[in-house]
C-alpha cells in the first residue's frame, strides 16, 4: 500500500502551498506527497481548492509561497512550457479544426520526430484508447466520451512524467462516465503513469483512485485510501461528504457508554476515553445497520417503526424512529428483496442493532 | 498515515513566489505593451491635444476658459447646439420605430422573400453619407423631380439633413434591433398563448420588453451617428448650422484650430453621453443573451404576413430609389434637361478632370487599412484575451479600445492635426501621408471590430493555449493553426468592415488628406461644391462599387472556400 507521508523518493512533492485570489485564500498552506505510478485524486465541493492546486502544479498559475518538486527537481517557479506533464481538460480542449490525428500528433511534431516515427507513435495511441480508425475524423465528428480518449491520447503522445486530469468526465452522460473511468484506470495502471485528478464526484474518487485527497476550503481534511476515507472519515466534513451517513448526537456517560435520547449504546470506538457528559456526534453508515434476526445478537438493539420507504432502482431507503430516540430518525439502506420479504411499510415494527465497531465518534 | 499538513502561513512572513517568465510570455508581454503604447499614441494623445488646445489662444498661451466664453457669447454658435441636437432627434425619432418595424417583420412574420429585403435594407451602409444628401437633392432639390411635394418648402435645410440621415442610418439602427429580436426566447411565447394572451398583450409584455435594451442602444447609435455627421449637412444643409460644420468651419474656413477645439469638445459631449448609456445597454443585452433561449418561430398568419411585406418593400423600395436616383445621375448627360445615357460623368468628370486619383487613393487607403487594422486587431484581440501577466495593462487596454466609439471622427481627425502637425513630434512625418490616413481610419473604427474578435476568441475553449503549453508548444504556433482558421470568418468580417468604412468614411480624414492622398469620398465634396452633382454621382457611384465587389467576394469566399477548408465544421456525424 502506498505511504501517505512524504517518502524520499516520493515522485511529486507538495509542501505548504498557498494560494489567495484578491481577499480570497484559495489554499491555505497545503502539502501532499504522490508517490511514482499512483493515481491520487483530489475530492472536495467547488471552491475547495482542488481544481487551483491542480493548475498550480501545472504552472498554469502560480503559488503565493510553498514549493513543488517533482521527480527531485524544484519546479516552483518554472513555467509551464518547462514542466513536464500532460494535461486533460473537462472541456476537452480538442482542437476543433485538426483532425484527431494532428490533435494526438500536436506535440510530437513540435518535437522534430520523423514523420514515420509520429506515424507509428499515433497509431500506437489511437489503439490504445481504443479508437483505432479515428484518425482523419475531427473532433466535433466524435462523442463526448471519444473526444475525451483522444484528449487523453494527446496528453500521453509525449509520455509525460505526470499526468494531469482537470474533472474529465464531468461533461459526460452518466452511462459514458462510469465505462470511461474504468478505461482511464486501467490505461494508468497499464502504463504505470503518476497521475494527479480532480473530482467533485465521490463515487468517481473512491472507484478510481489508490488514494483520495479530501479538500474543503483551502484545507485537506484528509489524505487515505478510498477504503480509509470511507470508513475511517477523519472529520465530520469527510464523513459528510464522502457518502450517506446518520449522525446521531450523543453524550458520553461513562464506561464507554453513550448515550442517544434515553438510548444507551456500547462499545463505540473511542468512547471510553471521553470524559463523562461530553457531547459528540456518532457515525454510522445507513448500510452497517442491522435489522431483525442480525440485529438479534448485538449489544445495541432497540425496537424501531418505519416511517417512510423510498425506493431508489437498486435498493430503499427505509427511514425509522429508535424507541428511545425518536426526535433523530435514522437512514437505514435495504434491498427490495429484503422489503418485500418483511413486508415493511410505514408503521411497521422491527428490531435494529447499531454495530459499535462500524461507529465513527467526532466531535 | 491519515495526517494532512496544514500549515498556518500568514502573508506578512511568507515572501511571495516568482515565477521564472518563459521567453514566450515575455514576447507576448511585450507585444501587449506595444499596443498599448499605439493607442496611447494614436488614440489618447490627439485626444489630449485637443484639451490642450482649449485652453489656449492662437498663440498657445493659455487662457483657461476664455474660448469657451467666447463661443457660448456667439449667438451663432450656440444655435448650433440646438439645431444639433433637435436634428438628432428628429432622427432617432424617426429611424428606431422604423427599423423596429423592419426587424419585427423580419422576425415575426412568415412573410416571403426575408433575406433579400433584409439585404437591400442594408444597402446603405456600402454608400458613403454624401449619397443619400446628393440624391435627395436630385429628388426633391431646385431642380427636384417631385420638388412640388414639398409645397414651397425646401430641401436644404433640416428636411434634407434629417431624410438623407434617417437613410444613412437606417441599417445600423436594423442591426442592433435584429439583434435584439432575435435573441427572444420562444418559450415566452408559447407560455403566453398557453396562458390565452392576446397578440398585442403579447406585444406590450414580451416582444417590447425584451428588446428595450436594443431600442435604446439602437437610439444611441443613431443620435450619435447624426451629432458626429458632417458630410450631409455640408451638401444638402443649405446655410443650417450644425456643430461638425462648426467645427470644419472653423478648421479650414477660418483656421481658428482653438475655436475648433472648443467646438469639438462641446460636440464631444452628446456622444459620449450616448455612448455610455450604449455600452450600458450593450452589456445587459449580452446577459440576455447568455440565458438559454429557444428561438421563436413565427407561424403563418395570412394578413399580418402580407402587411408586413408590403412594409418593406415600401421600405426598401425608398432605400433603392435614393440609391437608384445616384447612380442614375451618373450615367445620364445633364438633370433635368437632358436625360439620354452618357459616360462623360466618369470619362470628363472624373477621368479627365483628374479626380479620378481620388478613387484609387480611397481604393489604396481601404486595402491597407483592412488588411493593417484586421492584424493589428485582431493580434491585439487575442494578446488581450489568451495570454497571461501584466493584469492592469489589460484593463487599460480595454479601456482604450472601447472609447474609440465615442468619438466623432471630426474630433479625431483634429485632434490627429493637434498631435502629429506639431512640429516638436518626431511623428510627423506621418503628416500628410497615405499612413495617418489608414492609421486614423483603423482606430476611428477600432471598437468595433475589437468586439467582433474578443467575441470570436472567447468562443474558443480557453485551455487551448494551456493544453499548447503542456505539450511545449510556443503560443505562437498555436495561434497559426488553431486560432486563425478557427476565427476565420471573423477575421474577414472585420477585413470586410474595415474596408467598407473606409471606403466611406469622410469625417476624419477631412482634415487629415493632402493634395496626393486626397480620398473619394473627399473629392465628392469638393465636386458638390463646384456644382458638379453628375460627376459626384458617378464617383459616389464608384465608392458603392467598390464596397458592394468586397462585400461579394467576402460573401463568396466564406461560402466556398470556408465551407471547403473547415470540413470539421461540418454537422455531428457519430
Amino acid at each position: 500500500m502506498p505511504q501517505a507521508a512524504a517518502s524520499k523518493d516520493s515522485y511529486l512533492k507538495l509542501e505548504s502551498i498557498r494560494k489567495t485570489f484578491g481577499k480570497f485564500v484559495a489554499l491555505k498552506g497545503v502539502g501532499l506527497a504522490v508517490e511514482r505510478g499512483e493515481l491520487v485524486i483530489f475530492l472536495g465541493p467547488s471552491g475547495c481548492g482542488k481544481t487551483t492546486l491542480l493548475r498550480i502544479v501545472a504552472g498554469l498559475e502560480t503559488q503565493d509561497s510553498g514549493s513543488i518538486v517533482q521527480g527531485g527537481r524544484d519546479i516552483s517557479r518554472l513555467p509551464a512550457m518547462q514542466r513536464d506533464y500532460g494535461i486533460v481538460f473537462q472541456s476537452y480542449a480538442l482542437f476543433p479544426n485538426l483532425s484527431i490525428f494532428d490533435n494526438v500528433a500536436y506535440g510530437l511534431v513540435n518535437r522534430r520526430k520523423g514523420r514515420d516515427e509520429i506515424q507509428r507513435r499515433v497509431s500506437e495511441l489511437l489503439k490504445l484508447i481504443g479508437l483505432p480508425d479515428a484518425g482523419r475524423k475531427y473532433p466535433g465528428q466524435l462523442s463526448g466520451g471519444q473526444q475525451q480518449r483522444i484528449a487523453l491520447a494527446r496528453a500521453l503522445a509525449t509520455a509525460p512524467g505526470l499526468l494531469l486530469l482537470d474533472e474529465p468526465l464531468s461533461a459526460l452522460d452518466a452511462i459514458e462516465r462510469v465505462r470511461l473511468r474504468g478505461e482511464i484506470r486501467a490505461l494508468q495502471q497499464r502504463l504505470g503513469v503518476t497521475t494527479v485528478m480532480v473530482t467533485h464526484d465521490q463515487e468517481e474518487a473512491l472507484s478510481m483512485a489508490d488514494r483520495v485527497v479530501v479538500m474543503n476550503h483551502g484545507v485537506i481534511e484528509q489524505i487515505g485510501t478510498p477504503e480509509q476515507i470511507y470508513r475511517e472519515p477523519a472529520s465530520a466534513f469527510v464523513a459528510d461528504f464522502v457518502g450517506k451517513v446518520n449522525v446521531l448526537a450523543a453524550v458520553a456517560e461513562g464506561g464507554g457508554r453513550l448515550r442517544v435520547g434515553r438510548l444507551l449504546l456500547e462499545g463505540a470506538p473511542g468512547a471510553g476515553a471521553l470524559s463523562t457528559g461530553a457531547r459528540v456526534s456518532l457515525y454510522l453508515r445507513p448500510e452497517d445497520v442491522m435489522i431483525n434476526g442480525a440485529a438479534a445478537a448485538m449489544p445495541n438493539t432497540a425496537s424501531a417503526k418505519v416511517t417512510k420507504v423510498e425506493f431508489l432502482g437498486a435498493f430503499c431507503h427505509v427511514t425509522v424512529e429508535l424507541a428511545g430516540a425518536e426526535e433523530q430518525p435514522l437512514l437505514i439502506n435495504m434491498s427490495r428483496h429484503a422489503i418485500d420479504d418483511m413486508k415493511l411499510c410505514p408503521g411497521a415494527a422491527l428490531s435494529v442493532g447499531l454495530p459499535p465497531e462500524c461507529m465513527r465518534l467526532l466531535v | 498515515m491519515t495526517t494532512a499538513t496544514v500549515e498556518a502561513l500568514s502573508p506578512a512572513t511568507a515572501t511571495r513566489i516568482k515565477p521564472i517568465a518563459h521567453w514566450h510570455d515575455r514576447l507576448s508581454q511585450l507585444l501587449l505593451l506595444g499596443m498599448c503604447l499605439a493607442l496611447v499614441v494614436f488614440l489618447l494623445a490627439p485626444l489630449a491635444m485637443i484639451l490642450v488646445k482649449s485652453v489656449q489662444d492662437r498663440d498657445g498661451a493659455f487662457v483657461g476658459l476664455q474660448q469657451f466664453r467666447d463661443y457660448f457669447d456667439t449667438p451663432a454658435l450656440r444655435q448650433s447646439i440646438v439645431h444639433t441636437l433637435s436634428i438628432a432627434g428628429a432622427v432617432t425619432a424617426i429611424t428606431v420605430p422604423l427599423a423596429f418595424s423592419f426587424a419585427y417583420a423580419l422576425t415575426r412574420s412568415c412573410m416571403p422573400f426575408k433575406s433579400t429585403l433584409r439585404l437591400v435594407a442594408l444597402t446603405p451602409i456600402l454608400a458613403p453619407s454624401l449619397l443619400p444628401a446628393i440624391s435627395f437633392i436630385q429628388w426633391f432639390g431646385t431642380q427636384g423631380v417631385l420638388k412640388w411635394t414639398l409645397g414651397g418648402a425646401s430641401v436644404y435645410g433640416p428636411t434634407g439633413i434629417i431624410i438623407s440621415s434617417v437613410y444613412a442610418a437606417f441599417p445600423h439602427a436594423l442591426m442592433i434591433v435584429l439583434t435584439a429580436l432575435l435573441l427572444a426566447d420562444g418559450r415566452l411565447y408559447e407560455a403566453a398563448e398557453s396562458l390565452g394572451t392576446p397578440t398585442l398583450r403579447r406585444f406590450f409584455t414580451i416582444t417590447l420588453p425584451g428588446a428595450k435594451y436594443g431600442l435604446i442602444s439602437a437610439a444611441m447609435v443613431v443620435f450619435s451617428y447624426t451629432v458626429s455627421e458632417f458630410g450631409i449637412p455640408k451638401v444638402i444643409g443649405g446655410n443650417f448650422n450644425v456643430l461638425a460644420l462648426d467645427i470644419f468651419k472653423q478648421v479650414i474656413g477660418q483656421q481658428n484650430f482653438n475655436k475648433g477645439a472648443v467646438v469639438s469638445l462641446v460636440l464631444l459631449v452628446p456622444v459620449l453621453v450616448a455612448f455610455v448609456i450604449d455600452s450600458t445597454m450593450q452589456g445587459r443585452l449580452q446577459a440576455q443573451f447568455s440565458s438559454r433561449a429557444v428561438p421563436f418561430a413565427p407561424k403563418p398568419k395570412p394578413a399580418f404576413d402580407v402587411a408586413m411585406l408590403g412594409f418593406c418593400v415600401t421600405v426598401c423600395t425608398l432605400l433603392l430609389a435614393v440609391l437608384g436616383m445616384a447612380i442614375y445621375t451618373s450615367f445620364i448627360k445633364l438633370w433635368p434637361y437632358d436625360k439620354s445615357f452618357s459616360m462623360r460623368h466618369y470619362t470628363f468628370g472624373l477621368v479627365d478632370g483628374g479626380v479620378i486619383s481620388a478613387f484609387f487613393n480611397s481604393l489604396e487607403m481601404a486595402f491597407f487599412t483592412a488588411l493593417v487594422g484586421t492584424v493589428l486587431i485582431f493580434g491585439g484581440a487575442y494578446l488581450l484575451e489568451k495570454t497571461r501577466g501584466m493584469s492592469a495593462l489589460r484593463a487599460l487596454i480595454r479601456l482604450l479600445a472601447a472609447i474609440p466609439m465615442g468619438v466623432p471622427g471630426m474630433v479625431l481627425g483634429l485632434g490627429y492635426i493637434f498631435f502629429f502637425n506639431h512640429p516638436d513630434n518626431p511623428l510627423n512625418v506621418l503628416y500628410h501621408g497615405m499612413a495617418i490616413l489608414v492609421i486614423s481610419t483603423i482606430i476611428h473604427y477600432y471598437t468595433s471590430s475589437h468586439l467582433t474578435a474578443v467575441t470570436a476568441l472567447k468562443a474558443l475553449d480557453n485551455e487551448f493555449e494551456a493544453v499548447s503549453a503542456s505539450l511545449k508548444v510556443p503560443f505562437y504556433k498555436t495561434f497559426f493553426r488553431v486560432t486563425i482558421p478557427v476565427c476565420l470568418p471573423a477575421i474577414l468580417d472585420i477585413g470586410r468592415y474595415l474596408f467598407v468604412n473606409a471606403m466611406t468614411t469622410i469625417s476624419a480624414v477631412v482634415f487629415l488628406y493632402s493634395p496626393d492622398t486626397k480620398l473619394a469620398s473627399l473629392a465628392i465634396l469638393n465636386l458638390d461644391d463646384a456644382g458638379e452633382i453628375g460627376a459626384a454621382a458617378a464617383m459616389a457611384t464608384l465608392i458603392v462599387a467598390a464596397s458592394t465587389t468586397v462585400c461579394v467576394i467576402y460573401a463568396v469566399v466564406t461560402r466556398f472556400l470556408l465551407v471547403r477548408t473547415q470540413a470539421w465544421r461540418r454537422p455531428v456525424t457519430v
